[in-house]
């Protein structure tokens, strides 16, 4: 097991797998991903010729060919940009990279499959425990962590109500994540707290959210629009009633999804809610003084403008 | 939270009468309802094997039909019907006509995983509800779902290039599921977004429709990729249309009487 002091230093120059929502809908996160890491001093070289990780469509389809998809950003962050860290802040990415972890591990017909693919695809096939994937939140605690964030912002996210909101990929299922659950300064797959402890280190009140890991129904979000709202509206109004002013996400998918089904609750069952939603890294950017358009916070779907002036964060 | 059990009583044949007498006792209101008999002869013994074929329902026969993924299940909360434990039932023991009852929402799993985290036995629950919603539509009797249609073009395009483009995405399922492309929910977020950016994103948004996001170097691992779906697709037919499994025998008194 890597210890924390090895953690600070190996995530400090880490391979960074962006995936196909952050280049789209998602951009806010990623430009607040890199504005943070310079400002931060933290490293990130884009793996080369990524590809689609298979999202929550292709194991549809077939779950193997999600695994090879997977194995093959692997595989291009291990040999072609020498890595052994992948960082991705995308919840669906980091869930699918965890999973083919553990089936090249446990399962040998996976195993047989990517090596069989890999080969007619012309690439090196990736071994099991040749890199740790981790999320933009393991990033940001292993290497700047919770001191180095009150230092750095001087609380400037407080008066700022804040509900935590991580999703189902973040958390399940528990056995493609053996490093949570491990007791004291692990995260927890039942009641995860590593974004909570980031944005009150930077100065914010997170408020008693009961559905931190709840569903939003991304995976259907336009298949399956009526159950997704349903599900989105539920979120929402927790998250008002336990007083939050802003929803915290890490997750492209779950964010423009509370976003739109915000949207469409409102026109299609006159539900109105006016919660916002922002990427952690925006608001961490914002604790730290870069500038809101360079956090890409006005290309957000719910409009958090007014709300950061009113909390002087801009 | 109580385990939700679907009963196999049928709604239909549970019959009360608020006055009946039957030579002479008297049967009247509900603490007299009636069951009717009904006998089941039509199962269908490959089904746990049909399911076993399609991609993620592999796992099914560890079951021991503990609940707790209807208990933990995220659309079982929102609409009762929807009862992976019952189903896996279904499946194991044969009883089709049973499970094709609730045909029209199985494709509705969301893929929450709760089932999957929660299950003593990794069943995988998540994976038997994808492969039931295959199973469904090959075998005819399901139209192909919303969400099939959407995952088929999300599929095609990352197949195709390597990766997605949201809107390519979000455009083509509109056109193929026959809905309008202006929908006022989707309208008032592309306004509201359109008021806020730059006229550089507008020309950004634009240049993505011309050139596509692609991975490069991909033309191989396409190939490698429809190579295996064809491969298996076939193996899959073959289990569809064959009979009992090879290694099957007839008991020795079922043998002797033949």
């Amino acid at each position: 097991m890597v210890d924390v002091t090895d953690k600070a230093q190996k995530y400090r120059s880490v391979a960074y797998y962006s995936g196909c929502a952050l280049e789209g809908s998602g951009n806010g996160y990623d430009v607040s991903t890199r504005a943070i890491a310079k400002e931060l001093g933290l490293a990130l070289k884009d793996v080369t010729n990524w590809n689609c990780c298979g999202a929550m469509e292709v194991k549809n389809i077939d779950p193997k060919i999600q695994t090879y998809l997977s194995s093959r950003v692997l595989s291009n962050a291990v040999h072609l940009d020498g890595a052994d860290v992948v960082m991705a802040p995308c919840n669906g990415c980091y869930h699918n990279l965890k999973k083919a972890e553990y089936e090249l591990t446990h399962d040998p017909k996976a195993k047989e499959v990517v090596d069989k693919l890999s080969t007619k695809a012309g690439h090196e096939t990736y071994q099991a425990g040749q890199a740790e994937t981790i999320h933009a939140l393991d990033w940001i605690k292993a290497t700047i962590g919770e001191e180095g964030l009150r230092q750095r912002t001087k609380g400037r996210l407080a008066g700022l109500k804040v509900a935590n909101y991580y999703g189902c990929m973040y958390v399940r299922p528990r056995h493609i994540f053996p490093e949570k659950d491990k007791g004291a300064g692990s995260e927890s797959t039942s009641k995860p707290h590593f974004m909570d402890d980031l944005l009150a280190a930077a100065g914010a009140e997170n408020v008693d959210f009961p559905l931190k890991t709840a569903c939003c129904g991304g995976a259907h979000t336009l298949s399956d629009a009526d159950t997704s709202t349903k599900l989105v509206l539920n979120i929402l109004q927790a998250a008002e009633a336990s007083g939050a002013e802003v929803i915290a996400t890490e997750c492209p998918t779950c964010h423009t999804g509370l976003e739109m089904h915000q949207v469409r609750a409102e026109k299609r069952f006159g539900k109105k809610t006016t919660v916002k939603m922002m990427y952690f890294t925006q608001l961490l950017g914002l604790a730290l003084g870069i500038g809101p358009r360079k956090l890409g916070i006005h290309t957000n779907i719910s409009d958090s403008r007014d709300l950061i002036i009113q909390k002087q964060l801009a | 939270m109580p385990i939700h059990e679907k009963s196999l009583i049928r709604p239909e044949n549970i019959k009360t009468h608020d006055k009946l007498v039957i030579e002479g006792v008297d049967v009247s209101g509900h603490w007299s309802t009636f069951i009717e008999p009904r006998v089941v002869t039509d199962y269908n013994e490959q089904l746990e094997d049909e399911i076993s074929a399609f991609p993620g329902g592999d796992k099914i026969h560890r079951c021991f039909q503990c609940g707790s993924c209807t208990n933990a299940c995220t659309i079982n909360a929102i609409e009762p019907r929807f009862n992976p434990r019952y189903w896996i039932y279904l499946i194991r023991t044969g009883m089709e006509q049973e499970l094709l009852r609730d045909k029209d929402i199985i494709w509705q799993c969301i893929s929450c995983h709760k089932c999957t985290h929660i299950c003593p036995r990794d069943v995988e629950p998540e994976g038997v509800m994808k492969a039931t919603a295959l199973w469904l539509e090959a075998k005819g009797h399901a139209p192909k779902s919303p969400s099939h249609i959407f995952d088929d073009e999300f599929s095609r395009q990352v197949i195709e290039r390597g990766k997605i483009e949201d809107t390519e995405v979000l455009h083509k399922f509109l056109v193929k599921t026959k809905q309008p492309l202006m929908q006022d929910w989707l309208t008032a977020i592309a306004w509201g977004i359109a008021k806020r950016l730059p006229v550089k994103w507008g020309i950004k948004m634009g240049f993505a429709q011309i050139f596509k996001p692609k991975t490069r170097g991909w033309a191989k691992a396409r190939a490698a990729i429809e190579d295996y779906i064809h491969e298996e697709d076939d193996k899959r037919k073959q289990v569809l249309a064959g009979g009992p499994k090879q290694d099957q025998k007839l008991h020795p008194k079922l043998e002797a009487a033949e």
